[in-house]
């Protein structure tokens, strides 16, 4: 098992967000996390990458059989667990390059690899950013400056594809992407998935999931999963809306 | 910023300084106190000519009527300028022919500091005039500066050695009746570097003085004089570091410049005194006059600096753009942290027709410190198509700092080209955390932010200094960030 997650409470500034979250992933499964704004899938990913706002109550996450809840965002990322952040924050005067260069040999210092030199790693780059069809200009400017919504959402999936992961959590990949867009990433996203790697897309809408398609969906509502099943769920969500989940709440969790 | 993050920066930053040690050294010194014969006895102990002692008596005589400048935008206690010894020196004074032959206490104390004076000498080509602190101890390359005619001494040689040109000089950029500091400097000063580059001669190395404050509660008082004749080229490096210390050190140095016509001047500083411990103890008080004069047509006067250190900065490199078609620039880099204050940057002065200056100034605060900049550039009348470039730029770490920015423009020709810009940012826990979810520790984060950030000045820097200037920069806001 790549990902367990057992009875996950978490809350911030005392308000429990995340209530008991129960969630199994395999590597080489793609899973749908599903639900109204305000149920908590963005703590999740949050949660799952550390975030020290978030204070996890109760509950425990084993991750590639190490206790996730004990390491460091930064080792996280070095055990392979990447998070493609719903807003990607500028960080004016470091490049693209010079951010995937530290994080790469970071990342390979950790696992007790030699780090890349300059020509292995450029080369690295170049074949990487063809996967989501990123401009070569975008790797020396600085890390999502000035760069379009949809630009910066490419640019975290070519950080995911030269990371590559174990798992990785998209949070919202979809949102402000247009039609195009929304192909690229998740042609993107669809390379990098693997018989040894697993993924968590977090989506609020049911189109993404047309292109990147998952093998388990989650409805995640208040706090908790409260419906599981294959990708057909996802078109019954985009049928019925929200409220038929909403409406029948008591009904699915019990 | 959570607590977490906030406790892991406050263990970074409670990192002691690594550069504070004491080396033990037999000194000679004068009592503390400051009157006509203090200044007469500096003269003495220095065996100057005359001319020099009455220069000092003057600017003596004038201090008696200045008052310490109340404006700049730091706090500090009053000093006792009468609880201060004015004269320090290494007591034996021999004239080394190697490296051998120097104090053994003094060479440790280079090697502590990571700038063996041996390595300088082989990798770097640099001909080092180490002043420790008032004396010169060691200069080297002498012989190869003397081939080309060009002098590189410490002052009390170039006063004995080469008066002629010490008197042109001397005092004719920063007059001893400049400023408070630079007066006290002028009555005071020990010891310093001279530089006179011949006519058309390109230095061929960079020159380079590494300074120290050793001595207890001794005030150095350095005292810096390059010029550059017509057509000449020359690069200094200034770098420094001080040993720990409780009582609150003063150094009031001052620097003179003066380009001729079509002659370059390069002046870098990395500057780390003691900032004093994390309460805001002790520390450098920092009190500078550095002014270059581009007197000649297409001349140029280039300041780089990376200010990390002293409990108190206040300096203005500044550049009189005399000759037409002459250039100043200023590059800075200023980073206060724990409680260091520093209120620093540039005057250009426009004079002469077509001159141009570019300032680059990025402050960084972290900590309770606070870091202002202040800059003045002036055109004059006759200035015609004077242009100015100005960047101002200050970085926040954490809440608890302040940053600001004084800008003068004073403006009497119309023709004038002035563009400033200015931008205050601030490094966030959200791009710590995007860093971290990348694999990069909050420091290695800091770092690279920061790094991004002073590129551009440290371009500006030669090579071997950009590469100390970087180390500095990581020490200097080791954990201070969330």
């Amino acid at each position: 098992m790549l990902l367990e997650i057992k009875n996950l409470h978490a809350s911030i500034d005392g308000n429990e967000i995340l209530k008991g979250i129960d969630l199994k992933v395999d590597a080489g499964e793609v899973h749908a996390i599903m639900g109204p704004n305000g149920s908590g899938k963005s703590t999740l990913a949050s949660v799952l990458a550390g975030r020290e706002e978030y204070e996890v109550t109760q509950g425990e996450i084993w991750y590639n059989g190490k206790n996730l809840l004990e390491l460091s965002p930064e080792d996280r990322a070095r055990e392979g667990l990447f998070l493609a952040f719903q807003y990607p924050v500028e960080i004016p005067g470091v490049s693209n390059t010079n951010l995937l260069k530290t994080a790469v040999n970071e990342i390979r210092k950790y696992r007790g690899e030699e780090e890349l030199d300059a020509m292995e790693f450029l080369e690295l780059l170049k074949e990487k950013s063809k996967l989501v069809e990123l401009d070569q200009k975008f790797l020396s400017r600085s890390v999502n400056e000035g760069f379009s919504g949809g630009e910066k959402k490419r640019n975290e999936i070519f950080q995911m594809a030269v990371l590559n992961p174990k798992l990785a959590i998209l949070d919202e990949t979809d949102s402000g992407l247009d039609i195009d867009a929304l192909r690229i990433v998740a042609n993107g996203v669809n390379k990098l998935r693997g018989k040894d790697k697993a993924i968590i897309v977090v989506t609020h809408y049911q189109r993404l999931l047309n292109y990147i398609v998952p093998d388990f969906v989650h409805v995640l509502y208040n706090g908790r999963i409260v419906k599981s099943g294959g990708k057909e769920l996802a078109l019954e969500l985009e049928e019925k809306g929200y409220d038929w989940i909403k409406n029948g709440k008591s009904e699915v969790t019990v | 910023m959570s607590t977490t993050e906030t406790q892991k920066i406050e263990e970074l930053a409670n990192k002691e300084y690594k550069y504070g040690f004491v080396t033990e050294v037999e000194e000679d010194r004068l009592p503390k106190g400051l009157n006509e014969d203090i200044v007469r006895q500096i003269s003495a102990k220095k065996e100057e000519p005359e001319w020099m002692t009455e220069w000092r008596l003057k600017a003596f005589r004038h201090w008696l009527t200045m008052e310490e400048p109340k404006w700049p935008n730091v706090k500090y206690p009053p000093i006792d300028y009468q609880d201060i010894s004015y004269y320090s020196a290494p007591k034996k004074k021999p004239k080394y022919n190697s490296l051998d032959e120097v104090d053994p206490a003094i060479r440790e104390t280079y090697n502590k500091l990571g700038i063996p004076l041996e390595e300088q000498m082989m990798l770097a080509g640099v001909a080092v005039d180490a002043v420790f602190d008032s004396v010169s101890v060691a200069t080297t390359f002498k012989d190869k500066l003397k081939e080309l005619g060009i002098i590189f001494c410490s002052m009390s040689e170039a006063i004995k050695e080469h008066p002629d040109l010490v008197k042109k000089y001397l005092g004719s950029v920063v007059p001893y009746t400049d400023n408070f500091y630079a007066t006290l400097n002028s009555a005071v000063f020990s010891d310093g570097s001279f530089v006179y580059v011949p006519k058309g001669v390109r230095c061929p190395m960079e020159l380079s003085t590494y300074f120290r404050i050793n001595a207890s509660e001794t005030g150095q008082f350095e005292r810096t004089l390059i010029v550059a004749d017509e057509g000449a080229y020359v690069s200094y490096l200034e770098g420094c570091t001080a040993p720990m210390r409780d009582e609150n050190q003063l150094h009031a140095a001052v620097v003179e410049l003066v380009a001729l016509d079509n002659a370059t001047i390069k002046y870098s500083t990395v500057q780390n005194w003691y900032p004093g411990d994390k309460e805001g103890k002790g520390g450098i008080y920092n009190f500078v006059t550095k002014r270059g004069a581009c007197r000649g047509v297409n001349s140029k006067i280039s300041w780089t600096q990376v200010e990390t250190g002293s409990a108190i900065t206040w300096k203005y490199p500044s550049c009189i753009l005399q000759g037409d078609n002459s250039i100043g620039e200023f590059y800075s880099v200023a980073v206060t942290n724990n409680y260091q204050q520093a209120d620093t940057g540039t005057k250009m002065i426009h004079i002469g027709k077509n001159t141009k200056s570019t300032i680059v100034s990025k402050g960084i605060s972290a900590g309770r410190s606070n870091n202002s900049y202040r800059g003045l550039v002036k055109i004059t009348k006759k200035a015609e198509n004077a242009r100015n470039f100005s960047q101002c730029d200050s970085l926040l770490i954490g809440d608890k700092c302040g940053a600001h920015t004084f800008p003068y423009l004073e403006i009497n020709n119309s023709t004038a080209q002035v563009e400033h810009e200015a931008t205050t940012s601030k490094i966030g826990e959200d791009q710590i955390f995007y860093l971290n979810q990348r694999g990069i520790s909050t420091e290695d984060a800091v770092n690279l932010i920061v790094n991004g950030y002073v590129k551009e000045v440290l371009a500006e820097l030669p090579m071997e200094f950009a590469v100390e200037a970087q180390k500095l920069l990581s020490i200097s806001l080791e954990g201070s960030v969330g």
